[in-house]
């Protein structure tokens, strides 16, 4: 089994974003920046069903500026085999990212892709179900187990009444959630080795993939700010405050 | 203009963020048509077509369609589309699940987690955990959005008399099928719709602990049970108790949090709650930054303390 692995460079999330002074989006020079978080979660994945004798090939795929070639690094040094970097110049929305690996998927044939449920900068949770669909592939979104069988993939996903399995035909798409695995840190060792790993380099362009965006964003703000309320000094004057809100009698 | 809102449900009852959807595809202007697609889910069909400002229902009953399978019922909307301009569904695990489905197969970008319509026909939506809102606009002719309930009030359940209608899809994709579910009935209120809610941390340290600190003061105040991504992670409480970027995003009335840090990606699913309460040891932690009501206290004497002078 081969599993193809997209991850996305983004702000760390120990970051907390600074919108730039012009509105037009987030301050993004000298930020930390990190793999998505999800999307580790399933580089983790692809690298123990590698190490359970379950997958023999993981490949991560990259889409982004140069940098992004660190985040490849980084899939490499946690057990990836080899990368894919589709260099664009701005970061494209998730319908072009969706094309772009469904023209990555097209050419390596993995029998899974496993992405992460959403970046957490743009928060659009999209990407792994537009896959699916540009491919006609089945897919198990918020997957808190997977479990390759002899046909198909059987995969619990979270969901907002509680936990639901599914049975995959594979091919197929699954998205993580947090509680997949816990993804590991790359050994020194590791990372070293990584560098030696190949990458593999292309354009949108060279895949005939058109990256227009669809959106236009007129502005970014802030959140109105919470004012910092009264620190109350103890048990009694809280419920005396439960009380004038009317939530406890 | 006509949207097609993309209901959710559980076959028997009509999901309450439904109703907040309903009310941001009003505010796209013109009528608004809502799909239940189920098994068995008549009733459901019945209680959209009861809904202020719904026009008709469209109900497609099979089995199919019954465990909500993204296979099956994104082409069952696709053959839907063409008499339609917009697609809305709320931001719930089925909304999230589907929709893009739908919007990639039609070429379409999706528009997620919209917080607000605007008159200029942009929509805001938060990203980078809710600490940056968006405003865009789409050059897409049609339109696929999903919707926070948080951001929209919800529509009356009553005033409505709109017709239902059957329709069908392709069916069973064969793609995917349903094996089980592990769903927790509880007599609680839900977390999304909940007007109290309270939120355990790290600092119960175990499921146990939540039983014997949070479940008696949630009692006391009839409020829904929440939790910190770590006490999930824990196993403390179940999955679909977290509260955050990455879980449920909810704006009760009260919100207590307990031993609660206050990470940014737990502030994006609370923050906008009309009053938060803070209880934690730590006078530092970031949570009293958006508490309206903090206590510095350890939360094994002060919980039950609160609890029993209730
Ligand atoms: C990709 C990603 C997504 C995430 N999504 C979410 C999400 O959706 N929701 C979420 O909540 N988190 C999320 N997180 C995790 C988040 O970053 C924090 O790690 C998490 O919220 C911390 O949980 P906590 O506040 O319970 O624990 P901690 O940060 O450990 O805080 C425990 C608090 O309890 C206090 N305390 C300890 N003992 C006592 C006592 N006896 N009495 C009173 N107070 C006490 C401490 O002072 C401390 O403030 C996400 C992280 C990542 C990377």
């Amino acid at each position: 089994m081969k599993i193809l692995v997209p991850v996305k460079r983004v702000i760390d999330y120990n970051v907390k974003p600074r919108i730039k002074g012009d509105q037009t989006g987030v301050d993004l020079s000298n930020v930390k920046m990190s793999m998505n978080p999800f999307d580790e979660i399933a580089v983790e994945e692809a690298a123990r069903l590698k190490e359970a004798g379950k997958a023999d090939e993981v490949v991560v795929v990259s889409i982004g500026e140069q940098k992004a070639q660190e985040t490849l690094r980084t899939g490499l040094a946690m057990g990836a085999d080899r990368g894919i970097l589709i260099v664009t110049e701005q970061m494209p929305e998730p319908l072009a990212v969706a094309k772009i690996l469904a023209k990555v998927t097209e050419e390596e044939s993995p029998d899974l892709v496993i992405l992460g449920k959403q970046a957490i900068d743009d928060d659009s949770n999209q990407t792994g179900q537009m896959l699916a669909a540009l491919l006609g592939w089945s897919q198990g979104t918020f997957a808190s187990k997977v479990e390759p069988g002899e046909e198909g993939v059987n995969v619990t996903r979270e969901i907002d009444g509680g936990l639901e399995t599914l049975k995959l035909t594979t091919p197929a798409i699954i998205t993580t959630d947090l509680r997949l695995n816990e993804p590991r840190y790359a050994s020194l060792p590791n990372i070293m080795k990584a560098k030696k790993k190949p990458i593999d380099e292309k354009t949108a362009a060279d895949l005939g993939v058109d990256v227009a965006p669809r959106l236009e964003t007129l502005k970014v703000t802030e959140p109105p700010k919470r004012e910092a309320g009264e620190m109350v000094p103890d048990v009694d004057t809280l419920v005396a405050k439960l009380k004038e809100m009317g939530v406890a009698a | 203009m006509t949207t097609l809102v993309l209901a959710d449900h559980d076959n028997k009852e009509l999901g309450s963020a439904t109703l907040s959807a309903i009310t941001a595809a009003k505010k796209l202007g013109g009528d608004v048509h809502v799909l239940v697609a189920g098994e068995g889910s008549q009733a459901v069909a019945d209680a959209a077509a009861k809904v202020d400002g719904v026009a008709k229902v469209l109900h497609a009953d099979d089995a199919a369609y019954g465990h909500a399978l993204a296979e099956n019922v994104a082409p069952l909307i696709e053959g839907l589309m063409d008499g339609y301009d917009a697609l809305v569904a709320p931001a719930t695990t089925t909304g999230k699940n589907i929709l893009p489905r739908v919007a990639a197969k039609m070429d379409i970008q999706q528009i997620s987690e919209i917080i607000a319509v605007n008159d200029d026909g942009s929509f805001d939506r938060p990203t980078y955990a809710g600490n940056a809102i968006a405003t865009v606009k789409t050059s897409d002719a049609k339109k696929v959005i999903t919707v926070r309930a948080t951001g929209f009030d919800k529509a009356a359940t009553e005033g409505g008399s709109a017709s239902v209608e059957a329709v069908s899809g392709p069916g069973d994709s064969g793609k995917s099928s349903f094996v089980s579910a592990q769903v927790a009935e509880s007599e609680r209120p839900e977390l999304t719709s909940a007007s109290v809610i309270v939120s355990g941390g790290r600092a119960l340290q175990s499921g146990e602990n939540f039983e014997k600190y949070i479940e008696p003061l949630a009692d006391k105040l009839g409020a829904a049970i929440g939790a910190s991504r770590a006490a999930v992670d824990a196993g403390y409480v179940p999955n679909d108790y977290q509260v955050g970027q990455t879980g449920k995003i909810v704006a009760p009335e009260v919100y207590i949090a307990i031993g609660i840090s206050g990470a940014i990606q737990h502030l994006a699913g609370m923050k906008d709650s009309k009053t938060i309460i803070a209880i934690n040891k730590d006078e530092d932690a970031p949570i009293f930054q958006v508490a309206d009501y903090g206590l510095v206290a350890d939360l094994y004497e002060a919980v039950p303390e609160l609890t029993s002078k209730l």
